[in-house]
């Protein structure tokens, strides 16, 4: 399965099906720093990705001035 | 999952709401939070005008969306800070938003009209750039709203940046800063209130209103906050709220229940001495305010190619 990670942007191979929360657990991420979106909608923690479409892991965190 | 309120399949969860919610009831909660910011702050009444100081980010975006879903009369107002490619292409962001919508944005080019951008204030200043960018931006909403007639200024901050601030004033025991920290600061000396309606609602829950409205923002990060310290909080705040959901909510509502008041008076006394800046009438401790001794100074240093363009 192939998943596009950001900031920069790069893409992964990762063997499907997985879980979301089994995703982010591999790729070390908190799952209160990103979104996991397959073609134009959210994908929920539970969910399992079945390998057939490209999965994005959108950062949300944003810094800067205040 | 099943979102909390028709059951159907959910599309998110909530963890400090332990809540999940499909994509229609989620866009109406983030709506729901951000009323309920207005009414609980009286940020906003109803026919005044509102100047939304948007980037081309997910919050500010999000935030403008909002505010005309909920009926208020909101336009935006962008500034072209001369941050490479990246300022050309966050500032698209904005424009398109606004020409889909048939809105109204407001521009401002910071080079064009001070002469400096971000990147040479931050060098010839010595100023982080995330430093010189917030006084920039401040001064600019302020004057371009007290010039066009706005009643409010409303901006982006979310939960997770007014929490990153609080852990980054408390850490420090920034007293000034901590009593001016309040997501409503009242009109003074001529200028307009400022407001900041998504208090309720965090950085992942506005990324995900963009994603479930249809909303296209800069994903990128601006290159010029890389290693900022609010990054670092952020992260730092998130590892919490990953072991303990609500942490940010209960940190930042908890302070403005219980503390916030106990600094504002030192934050209101300061207020109370500032003078109109001699060359651009914005409230200053001195003679000229910061953003007019910024210009000055940039002026000074800026290379001669910068000269040459104008």
């Amino acid at each position: 399965m192939k998943v596009v990670l950001r900031n920069p942007r790069r893409e992964l191979d990762v063997p499907a099906p997985i879980s979301v929360t089994a995703l982010l657990q591999r790729l070390e991420l908190n799952r209160e720093s990103v979104l996991v979106i397959e073609g134009d909608t959210l994908v929920p923690g539970d969910a399992v990705l079945s390998g057939d479409s490209v999965v994005e892991v959108r950062p949300v965190v944003s810094g800067g001035c205040t | 999952m099943k979102c909390r309120v028709c059951r159907g399949p959910a599309v998110i969860d909530v963890r400090r709401q332990n809540a999940n919610y499909c994509a229609p009831h989620f866009l109406r909660m983030c709506r729901d939070q951000v009323a309920k910011a207005i009414d609980e702050f009286e940020m906003i009444e109803r026919g005044e005008r509102v100047l939304v100081a948007v980037s081309g980010g997910k919050d500010s975006l999000a935030c403008w969306h909002i505010l005309r879903e909920l009926g208020y009369e909101a336009d935006g107002f962008v500034i072209g800070l001369g941050i490479g490619e990246y300022s050309d292409r966050s500032t698209s962001y904005a424009r398109a938003f606004a020409a889909e919508r048939g809105l109204t944005l407001h521009t401002y080019d910071l080079r064009a009209e001070d002469g400096f951008d971000i990147p040479s204030a931050a060098a010839t200043t010595h100023r982080v750039p995330c430093s010189a960018c917030g006084l920039s931006k401040r001064h600019l909403f302020d004057k371009v709203a007290r010039e066009l007639g706005y009643d409010v200024v409303a901006t982006g901050h979310n939960l997770d940046d007014e929490a990153a601030v609080l852990f980054g004033n408390v850490l420090r025991w920034q007293t000034d800063y901590l009593g001016r920290q309040l997501p409503v600061l009242p009109a003074r000396n001529g200028f307009p209130r400022k407001v900041k309606p998504l208090v309720r609602l965090g950085e992942r829950d506005m990324a995900a209103y963009c994603v479930l409205a249809g909303i296209d923002y800069i994903v990128e990060e601006c290159p010029m906050a890389a290693g900022n310290k609010h990054l670092g909080y952020k992260e730092v705040l998130n590892q919490i709220e990953e072991q303990s959901p609500g942490s940010k909510l209960d940190f930042y509502f908890g302070f403005l229940k219980r503390a916030s008041a106990k600094f504002t008076a030192h934050a209101e006394a300061e207020q109370d001495a500032l003078v109109p800046c001699t060359r651009c009438g914005a409230p200053t401790t001195g003679e000229l305010c910061a953003f007019c001794k910024l210009v000055e100074r940039t002026r000074r240093h800026e290379p001669a190619v910068s000269q040459a363009s104008s």
